[in-house]
């Protein structure tokens, strides 16, 4: 069926009214990080879904002569990462109330509690009780520990990132105050994923024995 | 809010006052790439990339193809001895693994890269940088597994790499984690463009385009964007696995330290029985596109025709079981998995349906593309009734592992998929080059290859019910499999030929072809609205739609007001398509190459030593912040703070 040629050629339509930048839904970044919202969700279930499974098919859970993990370094880990909820909270409005001066307290602040975290995540590493490489149970909890490890290692040297990012003449753009409400949308999604792998590494072993 | 600085400086805009040439030399300045090698590897334009993409999968396909030739002399008569049991475990498993990850998943997401942003409406993708990551991810693992195959650490536990075969134990050497990293490298790049594509449907459609008027191949590209981010983290977690139990000595899958080898099962398929879908739903979508055109009409259904797309999406996830028919499963195991399996046929079955009813109501022009379709609907039914076969748990464990099993993938694969891909390159070679290819050269080709399908896969069927095993690298006289074989074997040749003639044709028709113009077909979708093949920046105005044919409808509408001195995209809202945003779209960047060159680094390095992980990591982040990092604020502007 070939077209007859269009007879209305309209201009109706004008564009250059629209805002060049908006927060949530409207924007393309959070489409993005939605996506790999999805992206990780999905990994890190399958893992989670992997611990299930390898714990079915044992008889103990860990499995003797291993104790279950030491709780002091996660359980402070779980605190910290909770509380820093409020300033996530609080740079999430300053960005999107174009506050630039607040934007930049509060990420410096952030990027702090993040190296906070990043020692007491050592300490956890040294408190598991088991090697990678001694039986399943090992492998999936080190697993668990590793996949969160790199998913906080990333989202914090991102928001280092954004926080000297901010500090530069870029800091001026509407845009960049969407990066930074983003990113603390992204943060929450990092401490969540965490609760539940935090029972499962710290709760479980001793739930089930 | 944003415009109160902005509303300050004026920029340049299209509309009634600048259109035509003056427009278009203005578009040409911001969207052309810079010309040479640089300005090609820099390069983010959808359909350079989707270009390079569809070359690459080809030269995997032809590549693929070869080892398949090999296969098939080996085994065109009992006793014979080209090749030793080693290399032909490593020519099947790469075989699998090329046609799969290589050819058949790229070779969907190049099309997609090219056509999704023409047919929805837009200048460029979503996430342009990230698509052009994307391909340079896809040609350095598809390179490192063909490098290491030529060195004779090619992959030899087939496709699926089932363990303990292929884990520490059983497959020393190299040969097995070249395979993983290569599985992380192409779930990347499928990942990335996912991200993309997904995006792009979503926010980038034209002002008008609903979700109802949304062309149906967009509408599989979106369902297949989505079972691509739901099924390939579990590959990329599971070859992780395999490469930390053989690497790091962790044992996943030691059944001595409370492992578990059916753990590699149900991950590996979880992503692999999607990734059929993830395959097919694309070529639906070309047969919907194509039936379109040439019956003049609408497809029947059209709604019903997206709920089987959808459903399809979500059936696939709740079959992955039948698979594993064999490793012994709690009986009711079996009774879900093989009626989730014989359902999903019920949504394949309501899409063919709705082809026929339009071919049947519709004026159908039996063109070249038309002919890959009748192809398809036959091959791919008769694939599809032997899936359901083998959907049936007694069937299943009877031809297990049996040439009937390879039978029905070719059938569903080569039919299902490639079919309505070759259809589909004919049909959008005009859009591509800007020339026909060449009708009868066309035919000649499909009168090839289609007879000499059926004559190489359907004598596998029996094979398969006389008890032939896959992957055995040759067998004894006296089985009776000799004559069948041959049959196969002769078939295989002639297909192949049937596929030269027609690269042969798109090569010679990319140069010589009739000039096409920019709707050959009278087809109605937006990517037939530009010139063939489109300028860099697809559309000199921002197209309105206002039904989903809009071709086909005498009324057109544009809009104004783009900014034409920087790269600036319309954003619509999800459902309605209202337009509410206008952003800028990255300009062109050498650091998604240079990200992706330090990540090759990064896998082929923790090859050989796991360290590498943690040391290679460092310049991957250097790259990445660099690559994100905004360097030139003159592109970007509009600012509210100063």
């Amino acid at each position: 069926m070939a077209s007859a040629p269009p007879t209305i050629q309209d201009f109706s339509l004008d564009l250059a009214p629209l805002e060049t930048h908006a927060f949530g839904h409207r924007s393309l970044t959070w489409w993005g990080i939605v996506a790999f919202f999805l992206i990780e969700g999905t990994a890190f279930a399958l893992a989670i879904a992997a611990y299930f499974f390898l714990m079915d098919k044992d008889s103990a859970w860990p499995p003797p002569p291993f104790a279950p993990p030491d709780l002091l370094a996660g359980t402070l880990f779980t605190i910290l990462i909770l509380l820093s909820e409020i300033p996530n909270t609080l740079v999430k409005w300053a960005a999107e109330a174009y506050d630039l001066p607040r934007v930049r307290r509060l990420l410096v602040f952030i990027g702090l509690i993040g190296a906070v975290l990043m020692v007491l995540r050592a300490f956890e590493f040294n408190s598991l009780n088991v090697l990678w490489h001694q039986n399943a149970y090992g492998s999936v909890v080190w697993m668990l520990l590793v996949l969160h490890t790199t998913h906080i290692l990333t989202d914090w040297i991102d928001t280092l990132v954004l926080a000297a990012l901010m500090f530069t003449p870029h800091g001026t753009e509407g845009r960049r105050f969407v990066d930074c409400s983003e990113n603390a949308v992204y943060w929450r999604f990092v401490w969540l994923l965490w609760l539940p792998i935090y029972v499962l590494i710290y709760w479980l072993p001793r739930l089930v024995n | 809010m944003s415009d109160g600085k902005a509303s300050e400086r004026t920029y340049l805009r299209d509309g009634p006052d600048l259109t035509g040439a003056p427009l278009h030399d203005k578009l040409l300045a911001t969207w052309q790439d810079r010309p040479g090698f640089w300005g090609w590897a820099g390069s983010v334009d959808h359909k350079s990339i989707g270009r390079r993409y569809l070359v690459t999968a080809f030269v995997f396909l032809s590549l693929g193809g070869v080892l398949a030739l090999l296969m098939r002399s080996q085994l065109a008569s009992s006793n014979l001895h080209l090749l030793g049991p080693d290399r032909y475990n490593q020519i099947f498993t790469m075989h699998g693994t090329t046609m799969m990850f290589l050819f058949a998943v790229p070779v969907m997401d190049a099309m997609a890269i090219y056509l999704v942003p023409l047919m929805v409406g837009t200048r460029n993708l979503a996430f342009p940088r990230l698509n052009a990551f994307s391909w340079w991810m896809y040609v350095a693992g598809g390179s490192m597994l063909w490098i290491a195959f030529v060195l004779n650490v090619g992959p030899d536990a087939g496709w699926f790499s089932y363990v303990p075969l292929a884990g520490p134990e059983f497959s020393p050497g190299k040969r097995v984690d070249f395979w993983a990293q290569m599985v992380t490298f192409t779930e990347v790049a499928a990942l990335a463009v996912a991200v993309s594509i997904t995006a792009t449907i979503l926010k980038g459609r034209a002002p008008g385009m609903t979700l109802a008027r949304t062309p149906l191949f967009v509408w599989a590209m979106l369902v297949v964007s989505l079972m691509v981010i739901f099924s390939m983290p579990a590959i990329a977690l599971a070859s992780a696995m395999l490469m930390a139990d053989r690497m790091v000595g962790t044992q996943f899958f030691n059944s001595y330290e409370y492992g578990d080898s059916l753990l590699w099962q149900h991950m590996f398929w979880f992503f692999g029985h999607p990734e059929v879908y993830i395959i097919f739903l694309p070529a639906t979508g070309f047969v919907s596109e194509i039936v379109q055109t040439f019956t003049g009409r609408q497809v029947f259904g059209h709604t019903a025709v997206v709920l089987s797309l959808v459903a399809t999406g979500l059936l696939a996830f709740g079959l992955w079981v039948h698979h594993m028919f064999a490793t012994g499963l709690p009986r009711m195991g079996y009774a879900f998995y093989t009626a989730a399996s014989m359902a999903v046929s019920v949504p394949s079955g309501i899409q063919i349906f709705c082809w026929l009813a339009t071919i049947w109501t519709g004026r159908p022009r039996f063109t070249l593309p038309m002919l890959w379709v009748v192809a398809f609907i036959v091959t791919f039914v008769l694939g599809g009734l032997t899936g359901v076969m083998l959907a049936s748990v007694p069937v299943d464990l009877q031809v297990h592992d049996t040439f009937f099993v390879v039978a029905h993938f070719h059938y569903v694969l080569i039919g299902g998929a490639v079919f309505p891909l070759l259809g589909a390159i004919t049909y959008w070679f005009p859009k591509f080059t800007g020339r026909m290819m060449n009708e009868r050269v066309g035919r000649i080709a499909f009168w090839i290859a289609v007879p000499a399908f059926h004559l190489t896969f359907f004598p596998m069927h029996f094979l398969g019910i006389m008890g032939m095993p896959r992957r055995v690298y040759t067998y004894p006289g006296g089985m009776g499999w000799d004559t069948l074989n041959l049959v196969a074997s002769i078939g295989a040749f002639v297909f192949a030929a049937g596929v030269v003639v027609f690269i042969g044709n798109v090569l010679w028709s990319a140069r010589n072809g009739e000039p096409a113009g920019d709707d050959p077909w009278g087809a109605p979708g937006l990517e037939w609205a530009t010139t063939s093949p489109p300028q860099p920046y697809n559309f000199p105005h921002q197209p309105v739609v206002l039904d989903a044919t809009p071709l086909w409808n005498p009324e057109r509408a544009v809009a104004r007001g783009l900014r034409v001195e920087d790269r600036e995209v319309v954003l619509t809202t999800v459902f309605e398509a209202r337009p509410d945003l206008r952003e800028p779209s990255p300009v062109p960047t050498l650091w998604p190459m240079i990200a992706a060159a330090a990540t090759t680094v990064l896998f082929v390095s923790s090859i050989f030593a796991p360290w590498a992980v943690v040391i290679g990591s460092v310049p991957v982040a250097i790259a990445l912040i660099a690559w994100f990092w905004p360097k030139d604020r003159s592109h970007e502007g509009e600012p509210v703070v100063d």
